[in-house]
């Protein structure tokens, strides 16, 4: 069990309560590849661990170890006594996680219990003559800035849907039992946990290709429905503005900005947004951008590549309605 | 109780934001610097139990250059007891891994029932000091919290996890960290602005805190890197007049995105 490859590189998957991997796994795994060989490692229940195996070798693991976690309701601690494992047996070139709520705090206890060097929120892996190279996008993407570690493995989390690449599915996965010494670290205990269910088939926002996003010109959570209904007729994922969020109009998951998710799709669509500088930190690196507005000095347009000053219960019907013809 | 709150001074958001792409450093020159307003929201979860609970104390706590002093005040004039400033030149470009263990070195030294932090600061956006330091003094953490209660002896909460809402407690001591979900950080009053004054105000070195920044137990983050995007340009801006939706759609259709 000790024969792990020379650069091998260690993935903290992140599971959801139901049993199953989350979706940045994809990404981590991807990245994970593109600088070495992944191993995947997936800290759950005990018996719910087949499936997630499975899927995490489906995404590039050659080898998947499994943790259990006897006692579900202790908060972190029992993954980082995990990765802290894992990371004595595989003696891996870097630690990935997910730059998740779960996987930060994992990062963060793991880094500190081992003092490890540590790179956040990064958007992409390489490696160089020295060792593994973080790359990250700073100051809403003003900015590209690269890190490495003085020495030893890095522990990095990377942001959830920047990375594009994916590795190749793995057949015959080797999946081992890791055995866990508890630390026996203080920790936060989960009282209840109340899975968001998924109820619209749209796209998630992290990783979207498409993001049509409202904000306070809206008006009310009734009338921002028609941002759905541009999502819906774009195939894109919805987000919003602090404004619109604080107004009630959305979930707060669906806040793009400074302090919420940041996004880098194909195309976005800001509506009745004024585009202040937080929330343009969470999407100006977009590919294409679209705003309307009904005031022309509105921020947004500075950064729009196509605006329209005018009134977007008046404008998005009309542009819905073209959309649709156009795909008949 | 005594509460702790972990404040940072980061550039004001509303400004032009730089970084020195020699040093890869902030450069605080081009911007104002300002409480963060996460900060802010955690110190108004430690007011708020403190005016329910007389005998609360509430200490602020940073780490931030020199320069840092008034924007720390500003925690003492909203209306906490006193405050702790760690400053030393051998902490200029800091990585994560050594602002929690001076963090959690002064925090060993103030002494504390809770610490309260931001979840994630605006400017590194690392969101991972909270956890950090509670693994470094060996107490429960508690993050992402959009809703705390605060006991003689106990912490809870609602957690923002990913893909679920959780409900979380542990047992004080612990740190916990807070979104933005929180309530608003009070305005000091003139009242506050003038009693800041007179409260006290620690200020603390690396040799205090027994911490030696190029300690070669540990491993370090460094900036090898840094180029600048050229920013983004305005394209075309049509005004309605009442096919602007149409055209927006030959737009789209134009570049593919339909
Ligand atoms: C530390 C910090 C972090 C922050 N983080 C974020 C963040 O992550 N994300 C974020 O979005 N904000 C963030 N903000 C808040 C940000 O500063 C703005 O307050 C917010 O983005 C404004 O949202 P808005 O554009 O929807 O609202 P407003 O600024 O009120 O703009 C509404 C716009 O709608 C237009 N409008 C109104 N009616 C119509 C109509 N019928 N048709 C067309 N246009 C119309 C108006 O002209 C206006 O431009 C943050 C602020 C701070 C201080
Ligand atoms: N230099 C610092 N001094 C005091 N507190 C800090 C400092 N850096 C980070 N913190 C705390 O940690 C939280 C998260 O910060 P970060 O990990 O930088 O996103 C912040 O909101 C603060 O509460």
């Amino acid at each position: 069990m000790t024969d792990f490859a020379e650069d091998s590189v260690l993935v903290l998957v992140d599971v959801m309560p139901s049993g199953g991997l989350a979706k940045s796994a994809a990404g981590l795994l991807g990245a994970a590849a593109s600088i070495g060989t992944p191993v995947a490692l997936v800290v759950t229940e005990p018996g719910k661990s087949a499936g997630a195996a499975e899927q995490a070798a489906a995404l590039g693991a050659a080898r998947v170890l499994i943790a259990d976690s006897a006692d579900a309701s202790v908060l972190t601690v029992p993954a980082v006594d995990a990765l802290a494992a894992a990371a004595e047996l595989v003696r891996p070139d870097a630690v990935l996680l997910s730059n998740s709520i779960e996987g930060r705090d994992a990062a963060g206890r793991f880094a500190a219990r081992t003092r490890s060097g540590l790179a956040v929120d990064v958007v992409g892996v390489s490696r160089d003559d020295e060792g593994v190279v973080a790359h990250h996008s700073v100051y809403g993407g003003a900015y590209n800035v690269d890190s490495a570690v003085t020495f030893g493995a890095p522990v990095i989390t990377v942001r959830q849907g920047a990375i594009d690449a994916r590795a190749e599915a793995v057949a015959e996965p080797s999946v081992e039992q890791l055995s866990v010494t508890a630390s026996g670290r203080q920790a936060a205990t989960i009282e209840s946990i109340d899975e968001a269910v998924v109820t619209s088939s749209r796209p998630e926002l992290r990783g979207a290709g498409k993001v049509v996003s409202g904000g306070r010109g809206l008006g009310s959570k009734e009338q921002f429905e028609l941002v759905e209904r541009l999502a819906d007729a774009l195939g894109a994922a919805v987000g919003a503005s602090r404004a619109a969020v604080d107004a009630g109009y959305v979930p707060q998951a669906h806040q793009v900005g400074q302090t919420g998710v940041s996004v880098s799709p194909q195309l976005y669509v800001a509506l009745g947004i004024s585009g202040a500088i937080q929330h343009r930190a969470g999407m100006q690196t977009a590919k294409a951008i679209v705003a309307i507005n009904k005031d022309a000095d509105a921020p947004i347009f500075d950064v729009a590549d196509f605006g329209v000053v005018g009134d977007v219960f008046t404008v998005v019907p009309q542009l819905i309605a073209a959309i649709e013809s156009k795909q008949k | 109780m005594k509460i702790v709150v972990l404040i940072k001074e980061v550039p004001d958001t509303y400004g032009e934001r730089k970084l020195n792409i020699e040093t890869g450093l902030a450069d605080r020159g081009a911007s104002e610097a300002v409480l963060d307003e996460i900060g802010e929201r955690s110190v108004e979860v430690a007011l708020s139990h403190a005016d329910a609970h007389p005998g609360t104390e509430v200490v602020v706590l940073s780490m931030a250059p020199e320069g840092s002093a008034a924007t720390i005040r500003k925690g003492l004039a909203m209306g906490a007891g006193s405050a702790v400033h760690v400053v030393d030149p051998g902490l200029v470009g800091a990585d994560t891994g050594l602002t929690a263990e001076v963090l959690a070195a002064a925090l060993r030294r103030v002494g504390f029932d809770l610490v309260i932090g931001g979840n994630v600061s605006t400017d590194g956006s690392g969101g991972v000091l909270p956890a950090m330091i509670a693994e470094l003094l060996d107490v429960p953490s508690a993050t992402s919290l959009n809703a705390v209660e605060i006991t003689e002896d106990r912490v809870s909460g609602e957690r923002a996890s990913d893909a679920a809402t959780m409900r979380v407690s542990a047992t004080l001591p612990a740190v916990i960290s807070v979104t933005e979900r929180l309530p608003e950080g009070r305005f000091p009053n003139f009242k506050g602005i003038m009693a800041a004054k007179k409260k006290p105000f620690e200020t603390v070195t690396l040799a205090d805190l027994g911490i030696d920044p190029e300690a070669p137990e540990a491993s370090r983050s460094i900036v090898i890197g840094v180029s600048e995007k050229p920013p983004r340009e305005a394209g075309v801006k049509i005004v309605d007049e009442g096919d602007a939706g149409e055209q927006l759609a030959e737009f789209l259709a134009q570049n593919r995105l339909v």
